[in-house]
């Protein structure tokens, strides 16, 4: 290997916080060459932003490097002064970050902000910049790059607006460009767009580049060689196809197992049995022979200003059956999900649960139905679906003294002890606030809440997307193991492909609000009937290094 | 818990010193409001001419006025109709602007642009002119300028609860209390208000300060409370006519009252927000 572009030696970062310091980065060593595409994958705070920043010299006022030292190009840049990191930062190493819209200055064009990209390191003139700018937006590859020049980020799509970031970190031509989860938030099929226009942009210029990841599967897609971290170290680094086939680390070896792929199942996931192993036997089929539990018929959702969100969808799930509903953002999946919840009212269209006609009842007036107890919903953030004002118990017994009537103090504190263990929360936890327990927690605390009136549908709206795939692979397991043991159907929404075929027997693909297709969910897997169900297959980042682009 | 609240409450004011001062001021303020007839050495509204117009001295120590009045328990006592005033009509705008707001922010829609436009008609008068005319039509009481100050303080609560809400109304945890079984109405008064007191709470406090400037202004210009009721704005009033001759403890020592008031009800609002909110506890 030639001279490394960038080499990080032994760096160690730390943060002054309230409870006094806290060790970020505890001697992380990487070195990325010109060419190469480096991967840096970890669970959240295990410090992959944390060195993107110290290296950038972005870090903010209460972090401190207190040992290691950061080299670019032979210079020491270690903690240097802003008159030598401020012409680098754009011109020879850029970044571009995990949400492209906040990224943006939403009250300029697009166009100008790659004007003032290249003019902060250049002499140019504004039409000069301009035509840079344009010949830039051409290079990303986005349609009609005359208009977009003019374009403001509210007007774009967030994969449009993601590959006008890389124009503008790519402006002045650096020799580094760091991609911080560059792809986080976006579908997968624009995420395949995103990462191949980036990776074919660096390659023709030769720049090194390193790819901030907690998706394994991009990892192992897109770089070279990958770092994998764990608190603050890197505990391995290896090149794609030995990490994935022969991980050193214990670490690596849990990360790996984790994360879906085409052949996992639920129980695979989980290497170290923290939890009893789900009886693989059938989901209990409750009243067989008797009709559907849901049936929905026709639905239509109008939204004011002529969008329909939802377009003549029809389904059914069975007692104790699982449905996976899989589509793009905007494909109307989570519409559906509150229409069936009965959040929302529907334009037109029945829903039918268990032979009672619920879409005949307003959602204003739904919780007084003797029904809301057998419909409920886990949240896509686990974050935003906790009230910041109640602990964790208040959480959960809330549907107990609503629906239920209970108010002793002694027997909803049993309950909810009882619904945290069927769960798996330390009941230790019950009274602390949403903001003191981790996303995995607070996952749990929201799939408590959603289970302790014992519903017999449950609604998942992407119940793991914002979460790692360590906590991923724990949630499914554990619902998994609540459908066997109480014979729940579930409604399952998701963009990951992987996740619902493992979880679901059917499966239904939405695009723009209307099914596109229905079936089996292995064999839809197997062999895509329509176009668009190919393209999202296919979209998919997966570990088999020979399918490299 | 009552141990977590204090060491909380205890760090944030360790790294907020102005706070720490101002709530200080605040309590004081509200303890001699409320002691003020106890603590007084004089009788505040008892006249005893021969005594008029002394500078302050070891007996009077904010001097005495026109008809010989302690100026000192004057001060005293007014702070406790002042307060109560400013109190009234804080709490009397926060709850009916919360409501009104916590509504328009939730449901939106036809009600949301109605009650806006009301709020803009509202602020496009004069506060302190409509504030007057209001005491005038309503008739010349001191409850008449709580319900006036409360009335040009609406729009800021309904505006401001109407945007917190509103950016809270579609996260999770407000659907999830809607399948929990809750009410439009109940997730409004049960879950969303409570999430916006925090950052209301920093509007009250400015408000406090600004209410009290508010009615001690009504009864400058003569309105609402009347002489010989002690209170900060009339004694400004009173006073103004002797400062030519260079008697300026009369206006001085309520001015300065009402200033300290406005001051330390201003410096609370901020440090009030982060002792509130649950999140900034770790």
């Amino acid at each position: 290997m030639n001279v490394p572009l960038l080499s990080v030696d032994d760096l160690a970062v730390e943060f002054a916080t309230r409870n006094g310091r806290v060790q970020a980065l505890r001697g992380v060593s990487l070195a990325v060459s010109p060419g190469e595409t480096l991967g840096v994958v970890g669970e959240s705070g295990s410090g992959k932003s944390v060195t993107a920043f110290a290296t950038m010299g972005l870090l903010e006022r209460a972090g401190r490097i207190t040992a290691g030292r950061i080299v670019f190009r032979g210079e020491n840049i270690t903690a240097a002064p802003r008159s030598v990191m401020q012409p680098l930062r754009g011109a020879a190493m850029s970044m571009i970050f995990q949400n492209p819209r906040a990224a943006l200055n939403p009250i300029r064009s697009v166009g100008l902000q790659i004007a003032d990209a290249l003019r902060a390191h250049r002499p140019l003139s504004l039409s000069a910049a301009t035509a840079a700018a344009l010949e830039l937006l051409k290079a990303v590859r986005i349609r009609d790059p005359e208009k977009r020049l003019h374009a403001y980020p509210h007007e774009l799509s967030g994969g449009m607006c993601q590959r006008v970031m890389i124009s503008i970190a790519l402006a002045c031509e650096p020799a580094l460009l760091i991609a911080d989860e560059p792809t986080t938030g976006l579908d997968v099929t624009t995420q395949k767009t995103v990462m191949d226009i980036v990776t074919k942009l660096t390659r023709e210029r030769d720049m090194a580049m390193i790819l901030i990841t907690h998706d394994l599967g991009l990892a192992a897609q897109y770089c070279d060689r990958i770092a994998v971290m764990e608190q603050g170290q890197v505990v391995e680094t290896a090149d794609p196809s030995r990490l994935f086939s022969q991980p050193q680390h214990g670490y690596t070896r849990r990360l790996v197992a984790a994360s879906p792929r085409r052949g996992s199942t639920v129980a695979s996931l989980v290497v170290d049995a923290t939890m009893p192993a789900a009886k693989m036997a059938p989901p209990p089929m409750r009243k067989p022979g008797a009709g559907p539990l849901l049936d929905i018929r026709n639905l239509v959702k109008l939204f004011p200003g002529g969008v329909t969100a939802v377009n003549d969808v029809s389904f059914r799930i069975g007692a104790g059956e699982s449905l996976g509903l899989v589509g793009e953002s905007g494909s109307g999946k989570s519409t559906i999900s509150r229409l069936v919840c009965r959040l929302m009212n529907q334009t037109s269209g029945e829903i039918i649960f268990d032979g009672e006609d619920i879409g005949a009842i307003p959602e204003r007036d739904f919780h007084r139905c003797a029904l809301r107890r057998d419909i409920q919903i886990v949240f896509q953030d686990p974050s935003d679906s906790l009230n910041p004002r109640f602990t964790a118990f208040d959480s959960i017994v809330d549907p107990l003294r609503r629906l239920l009537g209970e108010s002793g103090a002694t027997a909803l504190r049993a309950r909810a002890r009882d619904i945290a263990t069927r769960v798996g929360l330390p009941i230790d936890l019950l009274d602390r606030f949403p903001h003191q327990l981790s996303g995995g927690q607070k996952a749990r605390v929201g799939i408590a809440r959603a289970i302790a009136v014992d519903p017999r549908l449950l609604i998942l709206d992407e119940p793991t997307a914002a979460l790692d795939v360590s906590v991923q692979a724990v949630v499914l397991h554990l619902l998994d193991r609540l459908r066997r043991e109480s014979g729940l159907a579930f409604l399952f929404v998701s963009h990951d492909l992987n996740v619902v075929r493992m979880m679901c027997e059917r499966l239904v693909v939405l695009q723009n609000g209307a099914i596109v297709e229905h079936g089996v969910s292995q064999a839809i897997f197997d062999e895509p009937q329509t176009d668009y169900a190919r393209e999202l297959l296919a979209a998919i980042p997966h570990f088999d290094p020979e399918a490299r682009a | 818990m009552i141990a977590a609240n204090l060491r909380h409450i205890g760090y944030v004011l360790r790294g907020n010193r102005l706070t720490a001062l101002a709530g200080i001021c605040a309590s004081l303020l509200v303890i001699t409001a409320l002691a003020a007839p106890w603590l007084v050495p004089f009788d505040p509204t008892a006249s005893n001419v021969p005594r008029a117009l002394q500078p302050p001295n070891a007996t009077y120590w904010f001097g005495t006025d026109q008809l010989g009045r302690d100026i000192f328990s004057r001060v005293l006592v007014a702070a406790r109709l002042d307060l109560m005033i400013a109190a009234s009509a804080v709490s009397l705008s926060f709850v009916v602007g919360a409501m009104i707001g916590g509504a328009c922010g939730y449901v939106g829609g036809r009600l949301d642009r109605w009650v806006g436009r009301f709020v803009d008609v509202l602020m496009a008068f004069p506060l302190f002119v409509l504030a007057m005319a209001l005491v005038a039509a309503l008739g010349n009481k001191v409850e008449n300028i709580v319900y006036a100050t409360a009335i040009i303080n609406l729009p800021f609560y309904i505006r401001f609860a109407r945007a917190e809400v509103n950016v809270r109304r579609n996260l999770g945890w407000v659907e999830a209390a809607r399948a929990s079984g809750n009410s439009h109405t109940r997730v409004v008064l049960r879950f969303l208000l409570p999430n916006v007191l925090p950052a209301m709470a920093v509007q009250i406090s400015l408000n406090l300060g600004w209410a009290i400037l508010n009615a001690a202004g009504l009864s400058f210009i003569g309105l609402g409370v009347r002489p010989p009721t002690p209170e900060w704005g009339i004694m400004v009033a009173e006073g103004a006519r002797f400062i030519t001759t260079g008697k300026w403890w009369l206006v001085a020592f309520p001015g300065l009252a009402l200033m300290s008031a406005v001051l330390c009800f201003n410096l609370l609002g901020d440090g009030l927000r982060d002792i509130l909110d649950p999140r900034t506890r770790t």
